[in-house]
């Protein structure tokens, strides 16, 4: 009986419940969240983002007993205006059932994990009272990105991809009177949000190119409007994904785009591996997949989308080896392995993208909460250290202060060695799986992309095993790191659960089982899983055995020492220094685009606006004042005479209308 | 003239009745005017709401029209004729509302002369009402002009430091673009024999030279009052020496009457000439969206910015009317819509700021939100249905707008709608670069620390605004079908002289 209820079909027409309970969860912390005390309010949007999840769940069930996908539910209209036709519609198919899985499974996770790492972070700064608002902004997430998977339009996922973008700049402004100068927050959540407009220009566009040639921005009806024809539907599909590719870059964090992302870790903790690590950005990845049957109508769209995430995964991997903040380091690999999930995908490996992308959501949410983790604990170390002057300056992010933690938080040191082994894509671990898959693909593809990612992994196990040596090795550099303990279980839980998953991950895609795949295929048609190989697995494997133990010849082998010079700046000199400054990308920009626009704006403000345009009117103006002065008349500087002369004019006019 | 009982009529009468009642009030019984004013803007909506009940949504003919006759011009008759259709309905309806809200804004914010203050305000409700429900054209140019003098006063007498100066400006500028306007009124009357624009509608017989002329006549008096580029240099002094209220109708409705000149006027009466006119038009338009908000970007202060913000948004609001399509002509008037709530709003927030500090300096400001967190939280909702966050109203229109200028025939060129997109990114720019000064950040000025929060009527004056940003943002459909048979007869007028232009 159950087992039939939750197997009907008519079990999917709940999709739209994966947007309501955050929604209601959000709407009840908005009215008394502030009465209900942290645990309660904090308790209630987890319990909504997890029964977002269940919901998720039924809807796998019951879709897997009703494969003839896609399933279309709708909630209500919204704009219909002649052949613009968008609905309030919602798709469940295996694509976006995955999606949603993820994004609540790892959502409910988190929301857990904050109840306590919030409940330090606002006595931390100061605001107990601000505790609700933060869990009524994840929730709007959860929401805004369950739109953005359930749409079954550009346009309402359109929503969702703008509405992820708004939970983005509010939650890395969370705490929008800190950071550098009092603004150094806001400043980077205004620009995270900017950074994401350009890109969301391109999806305008695209939705704009989309509706002129299929008629529709409908899913189903532009997939089944079929290849269009001659030479100009041939150059409309091109810019169609070209201008797509611009959104990916935008939301995904990809060259030229990324560089908001490195900034938006002014966010708490919590939010920097929910929305910047596990889900959000990985919304390009998804939008890619979903507008696969556009990618195949296209010429070298999908080329170009290959190459900007094969070339920003090793881009970003450089920037990576160079850093000293414990999240930043974190921020660039996530660019990177973005890059390694947009790769995929402009490569045709659409499965490959999506295994990667779930257990990128794992690992990487694993080891942001994890960086939270050691910062509260160092945190506490440094509130509690005896001898240390409270109005220097510390910074628990930095990793120079840190060192020797794997015996002050052994939980974390393990569920972090996990997440580290998983991002380096040591075997049988989730990340070493879905690399693999990657890797094989690009094999097939061209050899120079193979090369440039086979790099970005061997920089990847690198940097991570510098991290890790740097964070959990050797002597406590500082006081804070001396005195720093273990969290609560409310956190520590999740960690582990989330570890877990990262070991075991890899068991949805295993090569010659392929679950995954075949679960895909149903909505992705004609992707080909690739040929598993005992020799790339291999040479992978090699890759990040290689990386691991470079990074341990360089910092494994001697103990940091405050103040030493990072050993590989030693070696490499000045191309460590590019990887240190960021390839200079911000400054780039400051100097190309920013500061030309705040000239320009400032020359049509003042010279062109107030001089040019308002004189030339108030010239005008001067100009009959003279002319009537000179002929005698009435120059009183009343309205009243200046309307009377207008009257006369118009008189004139109206005789010689009457007397002609 | 078929109901005995005509809401339209009851709804121009009632300001004016209520402005004789003030008027019978000493001017010391303060509280006593404006409850009264409160009173009669809020039978005035109520008004609407009766028009609102009486209209059918599924006819595009005028409606509830009344016609009198009222005098002879040179042998033409001119009627006070008057009626309400697709395009002028949701005017209406802006209008009554926005007065309430002005009212009820303005309780503690003006404290001289209010007497003088609430009259001029009803008046200026009858002339506004006036101008969107006239069907005559000299009624139309009566109202248009009528429209100026109570506003003249309410930014002379009521206005900040250079309010003569701004006032003038006012008047001269509007008055140089209607005198022609007349002239134009005129000869038409005069020519073809009536001054009734349903009878006009469609006119032949013009010759190709004097059609432009007169059609460049009506559009300089209408682009004086959108503004468009370059014609807009007015706007920002009437907006920062204004007073709050009369701040949000110049921006909520005034400027509404200008686009509105356009869809009544330029469209169906020069229909062949408007096509041969969109892509300059349009061209003027997206010069407009990216001039306005480059400049709002450099402004220091706020209400300044949310001035020329309003040069942008209008821009995409004469962009959408130049499509000469039905997307972009329903993008169009919900886009007057959404201007006039959301800029309506921003002004409200501006004046409450200014109320608290006597300042709109941005550098004045910062970390308000952490002072004023129920402020901050209604603000920035206000804000980012103005950057035209998809959910919000101001997403819609722009999205229908854009679509519709990308796909016009009478444009037929998409580039224009691709370069006006850049607006969507550009007003994100200059509304979060306010929003960090005023709103985030630490709290800069010791005088900031105290300030209190918004009280219950600042937060009521507030509310429907909200309520109908929302809305809007999640459900268009009511609004886009109140106009939509309108506005498919007017594309259906356009479409034989589109065919033969293209």
């Amino acid at each position: 009986m159950l087992i039939e209820t939750i197997t009907s079909v008519r079990i999917l027409q709940l999709v739209s419940w994966v947007v309501f309970f955050p929604l209601i969860g959000l709407l009840i912390n908005l009215v008394i969240g502030r009465k209900l005390g942290e645990r309660l309010s904090g308790g209630i949007a987890s319990l909504a983002s997890g029964l977002a999840f269940v919901t998720a769940f039924l809807l796998l069930v019951s879709l897997n007993s009703n494969p003839e996908a896609p399933h279309v539910y709708r909630l209500a209209e919204w704009i219909n205006i002649g052949s613009l036709v968008v609905n309030w519609d919602f798709r469940v198919d295996t694509l976006s059932v995955t999606m949603m899985l993820v994004v609540s499974g790892v959502g409910t996770l988190i929301h857990v994990y904050a109840i306590g790492y919030m409940h330090a972070d606002v006595r931390l700064n100061k605001d107990p009272e601000r505790y609700t608002r933060f869990f009524i902004y994840m929730n709007l997430f959860i929401m805004m990105m369950m739109i953005l998977v359930s749409a079954e339009s550009y346009l309402m996922t359109f929503i969702g991809w703008e509405g992820v973008g708004l939970c983005s700049y509010l939650l890395i402004g969370f705490w929008f009177e800190k950071g550098k100068d009092g603004v150094g927050n806001a400043i980077a959540a205004k620009k995270a949000f900017i950074t994401n407009r350009v890109g969301d220009f391109g999806f305008l566009v695209a939705m704009f190119m989309i509706f002129l040639q299929f008629g529709s921005l409908d899913f189903t009806r532009v997939f089944a409007a079929g290849t269009p024809t001659g030479e100009l539907g041939k150059w409309v599909v091109i810019g169609i994904s070209l201008f797509l590719l611009l959104a990916v870059t935008g939301k995904s964090a990809q060259l030229p785009l990324f560089v908001w992302l490195p900034d938006a870790m002014a966010g708490p903790t919590p939010v920097s591996a929910l929305i910047h690590a596990a889900t959000m950005v990985t919304a390009g990845v998804y939008l890619v997949a979903r507008s696969a049957p556009i990618f195949a109508m296209s010429a070298f769209g999908p080329d170009a989308v290959a190459w900007v995430g094969t070339i920003t995964a090793l881009f970003a991997a450089t920037i990576a080896i160079g850093q000293y903040d414990i999240k930043k380091v974190l921020a660039y690999s996530t660019i990177s392995q973005l890059g390694f999930m947009v790769a995929a995908v402009g490569m045709g490996a659409y499965v490959a993208g999506m295994f990667h992308l779930i257990t990128h959501a794992f690992f990487k949410a694993l080891l942001f909460l994890s960086a939270g983790s050691v910062i509260q604990g160092v945190e506490y170390g440094h509130h509690h250290a005896q001898h240390v002057d409270h109005h220097v300056e510390f910074d628990p992010q930095d990793m120079r202060n840190l060192g020797g933690l794997s015996r002050r938080m052994k939980v974390t040191f393990w569920v972090y060695l996990v997440g580290a082994l998983a991002l380096a894509g040591v075997a049988p671990l989730a990340g070493f799986f879905s690399k693999d898959e990657i890797v094989t693909f690009a094999l097939g593809k061209h050899p120079v992309m193979f090369g440039m990612l086979l790099l970005a992994a061997f920089f990847t196990a690198f940097y991570m095993t510098r991290q890790v040596w740097m964070v959990f090795f050797g002597n406590a550099r500082t006081e804070a790191a001396e005195g720093a303990k273990e969290n609560p279980p409310v956190m520590t839980v999740p960690l582990i659960v989330l570890a877990v998953l990262s070991i075991v991950g890899g068991a949805l895609n295993l090569p010659h089982v392929e679950t995954l795949q075949h679960w895909l295929e149903r909505t992705i048609h004609g992707v080909h899983p690739a040929e598993f190989s005992f020799v790339v697995a291999g040479v992978s494997l090699a890759v990040a055995f290689g990386g691991i133990l470079s990074g341990w010849f360089f910092y494994g082998r001697k103990h940091w020492e405050l103040g030493q010079v990072d050993p590989l700046k030693k070696l490499l000199g000045p191309v460590f220094t590019v990887f240190e400054r960021k390839w200079w990308v911000d400054e780039i920009y400051n100097v190309f685009v920013l500061q030309p626009y705040k000239d320009a704006s400032a020359i049509l403000a003042e010279p062109i606006d107030q001089k040019l345009i308002d004189g030339t009117a108030n010239g005008l103006g001067k100009l009959t004042g003279l002319v009537s002065r000179g002929l005698g008349l009435l120059q009183t500087g009343f309205v009243r005479t200046y309307a009377l002369m207008i009257f006369i004019g118009v008189a004139a006019i109206l005789g010689y209308l009457i007397t002609r | 003239m078929t109901t005995a009982i005509n809401p339209l009529v009851i709804l121009l009468l009632i300001p004016l009745v209520g402005g004789l009642i003030l008027w019978l009030i000493p001017a010391s019984r303060k509280n006593m005017l404006r409850w009264v004013a409160l009173v009669t803007s809020l039978t005035a909506f109520g008004t609407s709401l009766w028009m609102l009940a009486q209209f059918d949504a599924d006819s595009a003919d005028l409606q509830m029209v009344v016609k009198l006759p009222w005098m002879n011009f040179v042998k033409v008759a001119v009627n006070f004729e008057i009626g309400v259709d697709g395009l002028s309905i949701l005017m209406v309806l802006l209008t009554t509302v926005l007065t309430s809200i002005s009212i009820l804004s303005s309780w503690t914010a003006v404290q001289e002369k209010v007497k003088g203050f609430m009259a001029f305000f009803l008046l200026l409700e009858v002339g506004m009402l006036g101008v969107f429900l006239a069907q005559d054209m000299i009624l139309f140019y009566v109202f248009w002009e009528f429209t100026l003098i109570p506003m003249y006063f309410l930014i002379g007498i009521w206005g900040g430091e250079r309010k003569i100066y701004a006032a003038v400006k006012f008047f001269l500028f509007t008055m140089a673009g209607s005198v022609l306007m007349l002239a134009a009124i005129l000869w038409l009357g005069v020519f073809k024999g009536t001054f009734s624009v349903p009878e006009l509608t469609n006119i032949f017989g013009l010759l190709p030279g004097t059609a432009w002329l007169l059609f460049l006549a009506f559009a300089l008096a209408f682009a004086i009052k959108v503004p468009m580029f370059p014609l807009h240099t007015w706007l920002p002094d009437a907006h920062v020496e204004a007073p709050t209220a009369g701040s949000v109708i110049l921006a909520g409705v005034l400027l509404k009457m200008g686009a509105y000149g356009f869809l009544r006027f330029n469209l169906p009466l020069f229909p062949e000439i408007a096509i041969k006119a969109a892509p300059w038009f349009a061209f003027l338009a997206v010069v407009g969206i990216i001039y306005g908000a480059a400049t709002a970007f450099m402004q220091k202060d706020v209400k300044k910015l949310v001035a020329y913000s309003s040069v942008s948004h209008l821009g995409f609001v004469m962009l959408g009317i130049f499509a000469l399509n039905p997307l972009g002509l329903q993008g169009a008037i919900l886009q007057m819509v959404n201007h006039g709530l959301s800029t309506g709003a921003l002004f409200l927030i501006v004046g409450m700021i200014y109320e608290r500090r006597h300042t709109r300096l941005m550098s004045d400001f910062g970390g308000l939100w952490k002072v004023m967190p129920v402020f901050g939280t209604l603000s920035l909702v206000i804000v980012l249905s103005s950057v035209g966050l998809p959910g919000l109203n101001g997403f819609v229109g722009e999205f229908t707008i854009l679509t519709g200028a990308y796909t016009s025939v009478a444009i037929n060129y998409t580039l224009t709608a691709i370069l006006a997109t850049v607006g969507v990114i550009l007003a994100a720019v200059y509304l979060l670069h306010m929003f960090q000064h005023v709103y985030l950040g630490t709290v800069t000025h010791d005088e900031n620390k105290s300030l209190k929060d918004v009280n219950w009527r600042e937060i009521i004056t507030l509310a429907p605004l909200l309520a109908l940003i929302l809305w809007i943002g999640v459900y268009p459909k009511p609004f886009f079908a109140l106009m939509a048979p309108a506005v498919n007869n007017l594309v259906a007028l356009m479409q034989p002289y589109l065919m033969a232009v293209k």
